[in-house]
């Protein structure tokens, strides 16, 4: 089966604007978290707006930081292309234009997520409409999640969905842990004060693993666990390593079902072999900002060459 | 006959139930209207779930909108359809065989049964294509034969669309809808299936490849893009036949053959079904700022390396002026007189006739030439005083860019309304597929159905709505 170059970049984008939207959505779950519970954290939109990677457009358009604008940004502002319905949208867009390759299933998921979503947030959405409307964010991600998987061929179509979906999962731990890094940096504070107790949570919480991470370490939080399990941890579905491993695995897939190695196979090597048998310990030692800088970039360039490998635009 | 009543399919002139739809009515008459309202509004949730909507020009806001599906299906006895079946089979051929001689030897002329000056001066004409023989000896690969209805036994044709007619996705979802809804309709009742056409289409298509086809034909659909107002409609058929979907900006020439870039470089495709007008076509030999087509694609059409399907040129059949000739082209090619009739026509550039239009300008429906959609044009009973006199303004200033024709008393068929059955004006538009193989008319095709009451316009665009056509087995 021959697979057209730009419907090999719709479907990257389609599974990559999927993901921004869940995750996007958790962000906010977060900002509403600290919130409701504050205590000794004021309530700390402008970090989450920084985790989401939104605060440089927010600035533009708000003056100060106030939950009412930085839930709205997040949400439902068509200005911001990384917002939920933005995003949706141009998932939505994008699975128009690779109709063909995706099934019915998948098709209607995802355009029934538009139409719910988009009349869920017609107007501003209030603090007590927010936790509703974030569970239907999240169902229905889950929803599209569930189809492409449960009918999708595992073929080169099925390889374009993943490459998506985990270059932007990617991305989004990594920066999130950039956001927060010197909370981890065992300088900081050998025991942990109940501030640091709560900036650990908030990173665990933001990549959806408070729970993942008790069942694997225990009761305790400590940063050097943490690190470890958002950076190393196989088993931990967004971690870096368990993307850049699928990412891998895909691009695998890709290089044997065409018979053909191209330089995104040694970039994503690069990634798996170097950067990623790291310790933990070399990490602080050689500083873990630096380290999850190189990730990003690496990513950014992971994401170029396989623009160029496989056709999308030329 | 009484021509004081508008013929209405159901109820025929005289309010008795005309046997097509006795078993339909007997159904419906059980049926609780509560009920099949809240079918209506599933159906529309359906529909836009599926994503079947249709673009708007011109209109910001609702950039995708849904044409309204009306529940209460159009019937058509077997009789009946078998009829129209042989009407327009000859009038394709004869289309076909128009085309054939119109860029080659020019018999039809020679023979003074089409005046020369129809063709040479024509805008639909395309130089480029004299002398071209498309493979497979086909022009029309896919026709879309517009027919209006005023009798029990009296059909017309009003528009051969032989360039790039839309609306068969429409025939296929409004079937489908309707077995989802009312599986127990069609246990009552046998209609003629249309299901296949997809497959029928690939079919023709791959029977049409040129020569340096392999095995299996590959085969793809060229679509504008997906602002397009029937974007919906070539992804479906993409869909539906397995084969690509590709904009201009897919394709190029590599080594003498139209090609496609995939994820594993430029792959050589035989045949284009191509939703592109013959303008946009070719940036190189047609317009240069065009973005939608492929460059050289002419070229390599000439050497015979690709097939278009509709082949380049074929305006000239369907054009408005032109379109007066048909009764004559029909007999021309075929030695048989046209099963079909035409609507009287007159040719505005044609003096004596100009001054008749002026005079019953009320009367008559005025249509550009190489207008369509429903644009442009003068429904005269309807239009006011100030429209009227506004469109004699255009008429004498361009005559020769209008045609008239008297306003045809279109049959009704119910619509499902709050209120109950409600007539509306309607048309059809079957599909015709034409290859080496044969001439293949789907049964049916789609209506389209004027939802404001006395309307005659019935075009989506314009807020026309549609029905499930159903074709009777014997």
């Amino acid at each position: 089966m021959t697979l057209l170059g730009k419907t090999a970049g719709g479907l990257y984008w389609m599974f990559r604007y999927l993901e921004r939207s869940e995750n996007v959505a958790r962000m906010v779950e977060v900002g509403q978290r600290i919130a409701l519970t504050r205590s000794e954290i004021d309530s700390d939109w402008a970090s989450v707006l920084q985790a989401a990677g939104m605060h440089k457009g927010y600035a533009e358009k708000y003056d100060e930081v106030t939950r009412d604008d930085a839930v709205d940004w997040m949400l439902r502002d068509r200005d911001n292309p990384s917002s939920v319905l933005s995003v949706i949208q141009a998932a939505r867009d994008n699975a128009r234009i690779v109709r063909t390759a995706l099934t019915r299933e998948v098709w209607e998921a995802v355009n029934e997520a538009l139409i719910v979503l988009k009349k869920a947030m017609a107007r501003r959405v209030s603090d007590r409409d927010l936790p509703d409307l974030l569970r239907t964010i999240r169902q229905r991600g889950a929803f599209v999640r569930g189809a492409t998987h449960g009918t999708m061929l595992r073929n080169d179509i099925y390889d374009f969905c993943r490459l998506g979906m985990f270059c932007e999962r990617a991305d989004s731990t990594a920066r999130i842990l950039d956001v927060k890094y010197f909370v981890l940096l065992p300088s900081s504070s050998a025991v942990g004060s109940r501030l640091d107790e709560l900036q650990w949570e908030t990173i665990l919480r933001s990549v959806s693993s408070e729970g993942a991470y008790q069942m694997n370490y225990g009761q305790q939080l400590r940063p050097r666990e943490i690190a470890q399990f958002l950076i190393h941890d196989r088993t931990m579905p967004r971690s870096l390593a368990f993307c850049t491993h699928k990412l891998c695995e895909n691009l695998d897939y890709l290089a044997q079902d065409y018979e053909q190695r191209l330089p995104s196979h040694a970039i994503v090597e690069e990634l798996n072999q170097k950067l990623l048998t790291r310790p933990i310990d070399k990490i602080f030692a050689t500083g873990l900002h630096e380290f999850l800088q190189e990730f990003q970039g690496c990513i950014a360039r992971l994401n170029a060459q396989i623009e160029v490998d496989y056709r999308y635009y030329r | 006959m009484s021509e004081n009543r508008i013929f209405d399919e159901m109820w025929g002139r005289d309010e008795t139930l005309r046997p097509p739809y006795e078993r339909f009515h007997d159904w419906f008459q059980d049926e609780d209207p509560g009920r099949l309202r809240r079918k209506a509004r599933e159906a529309e949730d359906l529909f836009r779930l599926t994503g079947i909507t249709f673009n708007v020009y011109g209109q910001q806001d609702a950039a995708e909108r849904l044409i309204p599906f009306d529940i209460i299906p159009r019937v058509i006895a077997a009789r009946e359809w078998s009829k129209l079946a042989r009407g327009i089979e000859q009038r394709v051929r004869a289309i076909n065989a128009f085309l054939h001689d119109i860029y080659h030897r020019q018999e039809i002329i020679r023979a003074g049964r089409v005046p020369a000056e129809m063709i040479a001066r024509n805008v639909a004409f395309l130089p480029e294509m004299i002398g071209v023989d498309p493979p497979g000896g086909v022009y029309t690969h896919i026709v879309g034969t517009d027919l209006v209805r005023t009798g029990d036994d009296e059909f017309y044709v009003l528009e051969d669309n032989a360039r790039t007619p839309s609306g068969v996705s429409y025939m296929l979802e409004n079937r489908e809808t309707m077995l989802n809804m009312f599986p127990e309709l069609f246990i009552k009742t046998r209609v003629r299936p249309v299901s296949s056409y997809p497959s029928m289409l690939h079919r023709s298509l791959c029977a049409c490849a040129p020569s340096c086809a392999g095995q299996t034909p590959v085969v793809g659909v060229l679509t504008p893009g997906s602002y397009n107002s029937a974007y919906y409609e070539h992804s479906f058929l993409a869909d539906k036949m397995g084969v690509e979907l590709v904009e201009g900006h897919d394709l190029r020439v590599v080594d003498g053959r139209v090609a496609m870039r995939t994820t594993r470089g430029y792959q050589p495709i035989d045949v284009l079904y191509r939703r592109i007008d013959d303008d946009w076509i070719d940036p190189l030999n047609f317009k240069p700022e065009s973005a939608l087509g492929v460059p050289g694609i002419m070229d390599v059409y000439r050497a015979g390396r690709i097939t278009l399907a509709n082949a380049p040129g074929t305006g000239i059949a369907d054009d408005k002026a032109i379109y007066s000739y048909m009764p004559d082209i029909v007999e021309f090619y075929t030695g048989e007189k046209a099963i079909l009739k035409n609507v009287p026509t007159w040719r505005c550039s044609d003096p004596s006739s100009l001054s008749y239009v002026l005079d019953n300008l009320a009367e008559l429906v005025v249509k550009e030439v190489h207008g369509s959609g429903g644009y442009g044009m003068l429904i005269g009973p309807t239009s006011s005083r100030k429209e009227l006199e506004e469109f004699r303004a255009k008429l004498v200033a361009r005559p020769g860019n209008y045609i008239a024709q008297p306003t045809l008393a279109l049959s009704t068929v119910p619509i499902f309304t709050k209120a109950g059955l409600a007539p509306r004006h309607v048309d059809l538009r079957p599909f015709v597929l034409v290859s080496p193989e044969g001439v293949t008319i789907t049964p049916g095709g789609l209506t389209r159905v004027a939802l404001k009451k006395g309307s005659l316009v019935v075009n989506s665009s314009q807020g026309g709505g549609t029905k499930d056509t159903w074709v009777l087995e014997e």
